[in-house]
Parts: C-alpha cells; sequence; structure tokens
C-alpha cells in the first residue's frame, strides 16, 4: 500500500512541477500514510467493536437474566446504549487519589490499550493472495500470543499505582493468573501451529480451506479437545468472569479500577474488549477455519485466487470480494465466540483465585501437553486426519533457502522440504 | 527526500527511545517507575529487533524480556517490599563505579562490533524491506539442519545445544518445584 500512495504522490509531485520532481516508492511518506490508515482502522475495530459488544452483553445479559435490556435509547433494541454510555462517561470527573503515583496512574489505562492494539497488528482478516492483515509476520501466531500477556500490565501499574489495597489485590491475582494461563494457552495454540506447518497465521488459515471438516477442530479427536481447553485459557486471560478475579466486586469493590472513572476507565474496558475479539479471532482462525466458511461457496464460484471467475473478470476483482466475504466469515465466527464468552459470564459463578489456579495448572496444562502429544503422533500416523482431507498446495514454500527448487507440495499439513531431509 | 536511508532514521528512532529509557531506568527513584521504564527500554529494543527484519527474535523479546521484568516486578518488588511506594537513592559513590563498568563493557562491545569486517559492508544490512525469514532457518538449525547454508550441507547444526539447554531448565524446573514443595510435617514419636 506504500507504493500506491507514493505513487498517488509521485503523479501529484510530477504535474504540479512539469516533470521535474519525482518520488521514489519507498518513500517515508508512503510508509507513514500506510502506516496511519492501518493504524486508524484497527483503532475503529477495537473501539467500535467495544461498542458493538457492550451493548451486545447488555442484551445477553438480560435475555438471560429474563429481562429485555436496554430497549429505548435510538430505537426499537436499544441500538444507542453504549454510545449514550460514552458520552456520560466523556462528562465525568477524572479523579486521581490523592497518594497515588500520579504519572503510572494516568500511564497505566494507556499500556493496557497499547497492547491490545498492537495485537491487531498481526492478526489476518482475510486470506492470500492479498491477505487483510497490516503486518503479515511470519511468527504472527507467537507474536500475538506474546502481545496479548502484555495487557496486564497496565493492570499491575493501575493496581499499585492508586495506592488503594483493593486496587492492589485485584492487580495481583490478575498477575499471577496472567502468567499462569500463557503457559496453557501457548500449549494449545501451538497444535495448529504444528499441523499447519506455519507460525503465519495467513497460512493457518488458508490449509484449513474448503469443507468445514477442513477445520482443525475436526482435524482428530485430540485437536478438538484442545480448541475447549484453548477457549476456556483465552478467556482465563483476558480476564473474562468466571475468571474476573481481578475485578471481583463482591469481595474487592470493583479491583484494579476501583480509583479509575470517566474515559480512562473506559480504556480498560475498551482494551478488554479487544482483547476478548483477539483471542477469539485466534481461535477462529487457528480452530475455525479462519475465513473459509463451513461450505467453499467462493471457490465453487470460483471467486478464489485460482478460480475461474478470477481468471475472466479483471485481475484482483474476484479475489478482493471473495476477501470481503472471507472477513465477514471469520468476524462472524470469532463474534459468536464473543457471545459464548459473555454467555458462559451470566451463567456460571465466580471462581475463588484457588479454584482458578487449580484449573489452569492441574486441569488445563497437563490437557494441553497430553494432547499436543497426542496431535502431534496422530498427524504422524494419520496425516489426512479423520475426515481425509483433501491434499493443498503449500502456500508457506516461499523461505529463501526454498527457493529455486521446485515448489513442494504439501500432503500432510507440514512442509517437507529437501534440505532438512 | 530519496537520498534519506529511511530504515537508518527509524534506527535511530529506536535506538534512542531504547538509551532515553535506560537512563531513565537509572535516575528514577520509585522501583515500580524503574521497571516500567525498563519494560519500555525492552520493548524499544523489540522494536530495534522488528526493524532489522527478525520477527522471531522481537517477539522473544516481548515474551521473554518484557514478561520476564513484569514477573520480576510482581513478584520482586510488590510482594517482599515493607511499605507503600519504595523509594531508593543511589548513592553517587555507587553511580560512579556503575558508569565505570558500563563505559568499560561499551567499549569493549563497541571495539568488537566496529572490528568485524562482515558487518561494515552495506550489502550485508538488512532491513525492513527485506522480508523477514527468520523462523524456519532458525528452527530447522535447532533441530539440526542448517538450511540457512545449503552450500555446506554439513555445517553442524545446533541439536545437542539445544536439547543440554532444554534438560537444565527442566532440572531446574523440577528442583523450583521440590524447593516450593509443602513440607510434609514429621510426627514425633516422643
Amino acid at each position: 500500500m506504500a507504493e500506491f500512495f507514493n505513487y498517488l504522490l509521485d503523479c501529484g509531485a510530477y504535474a504540479l512541477s512539469g516533470g521535474r520532481w519525482s518520488v521514489a516508492p519507498d518513500n517515508l511518506f508512503g510508509v507513514v500514510v500506510t502506516a496511519l490508515v492501518q493504524v486508524i482502522i484497527l483503532l475503529h475495530v477495537i473501539a467500535v467493536g467495544a461498542l458493538i459488544f457492550i451493548w451486545l452483553e447488555r442484551k445477553v445479559a438480560g435475555r438471560i437474566q429474563d429481562r429485555l435490556g436496554p430497549t429505548r435509547v435510538g430505537g426499537k433494541f436499544g441500538w444507542l446504549q453504549t454510545l449514550a454510555d460514552g458520552i456520560k462517561l466523556i462528562t465525568k470527573e477524572d479523579l486521581m487519589p490523592a497518594g497515588a503515583d500520579g504519572f503510572l496512574f494516568k500511564a497505566a489505562p494507556y499500556v493496557s490499550m497499547a497492547a491490545a492494539l498492537a495485537a491487531y497488528f498481526a492478526l489476518p482478516f482475510a486470506g492470500s493472495p492479498l491477505p487483510f492483515v497490516a503486518q503479515q509476520l511470519n511468527v504472527a501466531a507467537f507474536f500475538i500470543v506474546a502481545v496479548l500477556g502484555l495487557e496486564v500490565f497496565g493492570v499491575i501499574l493501575a493496581g499499585y499505582s492508586s495506592a488503594s489495597k483493593w486496587a492492589l489485590f485485584g492487580s495481583m491475582r490478575e498477575a499471577a493468573q496472567v502468567v499462569s494461563y500463557e503457559v496453557p494457552l501457548g500449549l494449545c495454540a501451538v497444535v495448529p501451529v504444528m499441523l499447519a506447518g506455519s507460525m503465519d497465521l495467513v497460512v493457518v488459515g488458508d490449509t484449513q480451506r474448503g469443507l468445514f471438516t477442513n477445520w482443525y477442530l475436526f482435524h482428530d479427536p485430540f485437536t478438538f479437545v484442545v480448541f475447549w481447553v484453548y477457549f476456556t485459557c483465552g478467556t482465563a486471560s483476558v480476564n473474562r468472569a468466571p475468571f474476573d478475579l481481578a475485578e471481583a466486586e463482591s469481595e474487592l469493590v470493583a479491583g484494579f479500577h476501583t480509583e479509575y472513572s470517566g474515559l480512562r476507565w473506559s480504556f480498560f474496558f475498551m482494551a478488554e474488549y479487544g482483547s476478548m475479539f483477539t483471542v477469539s479471532m485466534l481461535a477462529a482462525i487457528l480452530f475455525l477455519g479462519g475465513w473459509h466458511g463451513p461450505l467453499p461457496v467462493t471457490e465453487w464460484l470460483g471467486m478464489q485466487a485460482d478460480g475461474w471467475l478470477e481468471y475472466s473478470t479483471s485481475p484482483g476483482i474476484a479475489a478482493y470480494l471473495c476477501n470481503l466475504i472471507g472477513m465477514t466469515n471469520v468476524v462472524l465466527k470469532a463474534g459468536l465466540l464473543v457471545t459464548v464468552m459473555m454467555w458462559a459470564r451470566w451463567t456460571l459463578p465466580r471462581l475463588r483465585i484457588d479454584q482458578v489456579m487449580t484449573t489452569c495448572l492441574k486441569y488445563c496444562t497437563p490437557i494441553a501437553a497430553v494432547m499436543f502429544v497426542g496431535a502431534a503422533v496422530w498427524q504422524a500416523a494419520l496425516p489426512r486426519g479423520l475426515m481425509l482431507r483433501t491434499p493443498l498446495a503449500n502456500i508457506a514454500a516461499s523461505e529463501p533457502w526454498q527457493r529455486g527448487a521446485e515448489p513442494v507440495v504439501q500432503t500432510s499439513g507440514i512442509a517437507v522440504d529437501k534440505e532438512a531431509r | 527526500m530519496s537520498q534519506i536511508h529511511w530504515e537508518t532514521a527509524w534506527f535511530y528512532v529506536f535506538a534512542l527511545l531504547a538509551c532515553g529509557f535506560a537512563l531513565a531506568v537509572v535516575f528514577a527513584s520509585s522501583i515500580v517507575r524503574m521497571a516500567f521504564y525498563l519494560v519500555l527500554c525492552l520493548a524499544s529494543t523489540a522494536g530495534l529487533f522488528f526493524l532489522a527484519g527478525a520477527d522471531f527474535v522481537g517477539a522473544m523479546q516481548l515474551m521473554i524480556y518484557v514478561g520476564g521484568t513484569l514477573v520480576l516486578l510482581i513478584f520482586g518488588v510488590m510482594l517482599t517490599s515493607q511499605a507503600q511506594f519504595v523509594k531508593m537513592r543511589t548513592g553517587s559513590g555507587e553511580l560512579l563505579i556503575a558508569f565505570a563498568i558500563g563505559a568499560a563493557l561499551f567499549a569493549l562491545l563497541a571495539g568488537v562490533a566496529m572490528n568485524v569486517p562482515e558487518w561494515r559492508s552495506a550489502e550485508g544490512a538488512i532491513s525492513a524491506s527485506t522480508p523477514p525469514h527468520t523462523a524456519t532457518p532458525l528452527a530447522m538449525g535447532l533441530l539440526g539442519a542448517r538450511v540457512d547454508r545449503p552450500l555446506a550441507p554439513d555445517a553442524a547444526g545446533y541439536l545437542l545445544v539445544f536439547e543440554i539447554v532444554s534438560v537444565h531448565l527442566l532440572v531446574v524446573l523440577v528442583g523450583a518445584a521440590y524447593l516450593a514443595r509443602a513440607k510434609r510435617r514429621r510426627i514425633s514419636h516422643d
């Protein structure tokens, strides 16, 4: 995209100067404009996503408790309830306790928000050949798991700098919880990465192309279990009920954000909802086929990059439409998973801190480890999976040390390279 | 404008951020603020790695160093401090000794870095515009296959080192669990 903006600038400069000025395609201008566009879009994914999810949370909570939820603001379904809440939050006074460490107290919400935003840079919304992703990292899965763990830093700073025992207790609990749950979360995320043979999320999503039986959820019994362990750990690592010990209002007033008010408080919640969506997106890409729908409709219509419609129309248009459909797919899947998180929140009672730790250390971690070994053995013994997946051409074979060799055909999900043998 | 090498400019931005926050760590008095600056300093270093096209190392830096500082902060500072907002005063003698040691180490490292001829040529420089492909060669190297050196098929991999480190870490983990286990109360029959 940077080349495109520089091309525009080049055309403008050429026309204005009468052919004397030109702009190189790798000029800083294009890079900065591209980065700005991406940051603004992703910020809106978080902010608008939070608006929608808070409304949804209220509706889900209402329905589960046999109420209607918000109904008045903005017409029939209370669409604008969250916006009204946001305006109310802006008008609130920005309070700070007298004994607080002012600098850290003010910085903490931004730290949380920045960590939540950083994960989105590597998160793909649609697949190849032109993936909808800000930065296509070839270690995207690892990067996202690493960055997700940083969000807790803002919470710890908030808890410590508030000079309040409730906030400190809340942040301590959150720290212990998130640090513990990172282990099984990482172990679970490794399983689809192993099956796809790549940490690039675009590749992981594209190897699940085709019918829903190609999803890693249905690859073998072990991955089926791993998905549920991942989802449990994901819920815990973004600090959602029943694991919301850090803000247990029955014992800790409001936990780490007891002393916060107004817009600063809302930043923590935007970060929380943003992380919920990240974890759900990661689950959708790793286990639920990513941007590929349950039925390969776009493939039947020939809209994929290698389909007939893409060949017969001008290049890129059908594939772009296909990517848009894919984005709808993956966002719907992730939205469904977020709804399940809300369902769990309003159904299950909050666990005690020792129960939270027991769930992680005595159940999730051993189950994830055993399932990891099981999935590896299954992959070695029955590489085509339970549903006899159709072999796919390898998309990952673009490593520099593989260039020159003929394209490697992937039959099992693990790239077979010659030099490694 | 096209004469400016923008990767170099970005390098200076991240390097200045890292150095600035490192100085802030030294001159801050509150321990938690020090840890906060340290996290920012290490994150800027991760930015340098991403700039060099080493995505895997950058993500590792975020995971291990930034996350590790977090754990250090929690268990080293918050759980052991006797009062809220502990302040640390650094004596001028300590500052002087630390400065001398730091300057000596810096001189050594800078000298070594400048003396490697391969690192000084412009051809060897990789930047963000080079597609990052560090993860696979690294992983294959740890498994014993040096795919980054296709011309030398017999080049030694790092499998043995990798295994030794893994077993060492496992021993450390078992040892930590042994030390931290709940002590069984001895029943006396007297």
